[in-house]
């Protein structure tokens, strides 16, 4: 192999992965600039970036990746919803949640697949 | 406090941070999906230190792993990474101080993906503001440094680990993403975009909307913090 093919995957992760990627925090430095904590401008951009993050999260569990297909929805669903009842029966506990969440989806998957 | 005593509490604080234990999980499943799509450990490495964003690893490595074009895989991490331009502006606004430099903010940013952004907001208004650029740096080493130790992890465990436990693994991310966003979501605003883009991005996505993420951002973003000011001037 030449030195060109080993490190073409290398050049590609620079150009496909690192820049398109880095390209927004650094977009986000500059936009940030002149913003005050406690502004109302921030209030809309942290609601805007916490509707992403939920669009993130449901697309994950509906449209889910690789191994977590095989699945059922029903199950991922189900999985969620007891992982935010954990949480908030356990007086706030993300590990709780996380937890309770990741053990249901397994129960699931076992009774359901 | 000090820049290095920052620093020292934000290792601390990602000692005991739940998000420790998910970026294990989910770097192991990484690391083996790099493995089975034919990448190099050391490249898999890499992109965990370059890229430090979950999701856009993932379309990164199962895209190029499948022959995609370079442009159509540009395309696709940089259409996921565009919700780190709004977590970018709502954090550092806490971090900086009058005198701060463009330059002390870059690696802070660069740190910057969805956990460490929601660990970040929760605990830098309880440090003072000269510790807060030490804390994020210091939060965003330990987390960066354990998702490269578990990638490797994942690579080289790659073959022996079972599909139901990859998918437990691969469930980490939206669950904890999820019950820690609850945690954070104080204002009313919060909460609510939290709930309007649960709704919204999957009827996006089934109506076959284009950047659907971008939308439920500004559409659940948006009618989220105008309820909230409603609320606020009738009170």
């Amino acid at each position: 192999m030449t030195l060109v093919q080993e490190l073409w995957p290398y050049v590609l992760l620079m150009l496909v992965g690192f820049l398109p990627n880095e390209v927004w925090r650094m977009l986000g430095v500059l936009a940030s600039r002149g913003v005050e904590e406690d502004s109302e401008l921030i209030v809309w951009v942290r609601s805007v970036a916490t509707a992403i993050l939920a669009g993130v999260v449901i697309k994950i569990v509906i449209f889910a990746p690789g191994a977590l297909a095989s699945v059922p929805l029903a199950a991922r669903l189900g999985a969620m919803g007891l992982g935010v009842v954990a949480y908030l029966g356990f007086r706030g506990s993300v590990f709780a949640g996380v937890a309770t969440g990741c053990t249901a989806l397994v129960v699931g998957a076992l009774l359901l697949g | 406090m000090s820049s290095a005593a920052g620093f020292v509490a934000g290792v601390k604080a990602a000692r005991t941070s739940v998000f420790t234990y998910v970026i294990i999980g989910t770097y192991i499943s990484i690391g083996a999906l790099g493995h089975d799509y034919g990448f190099s450990a050391l490249w898999v490495a890499l992109s965990t230190l370059l890229v430090w964003a979950g999701p856009a690893q993932v379309i990164l490595i199962t895209l190029l792993g499948s022959g995609a074009a370079p442009l159509e895989v540009a395309l696709a991490v940089g259409l996921s990474a565009m919700r780190l331009l709004p977590m970018v502006v709502a954090l550092l606004p806490l971090l900086k101080r009058p005198d701060s430099r463009v330059r002390s903010l870059l690696l802070p940013a660069h740190f910057i993906a969805a956990s460490m952004w929601m660990e970040a907001l929760r605990l830098a208004p309880r440090v003072p503001r000269e510790g807060r650029i030490g804390l994020v740096n210091g939060i965003g080493t330990c987390f960066i440094s354990v998702a490269v130790l578990s990638g490797f992890a994942g690579f080289y465990l790659a073959e022996r680990l079972p599909v139901l436990f990859v998918a437990a693994l691969l469930f980490l991310t939206p669950i904890s993403f999820l019950v820690s966003a609850i945690r954070n979501a104080r204002l009313l605003a919060d909460r609510l975009a939290l709930a309007i883009g649960l709704v919204v991005a999957p009827m996006l996505t089934i109506y076959g909307i284009n950047l659907d993420l971008l939308w439920t951002g500004l559409i659940g973003g948006s009618a989220a913090y105008a309820i909230h000011r409603l609320r606020e001037a009738m009170q």
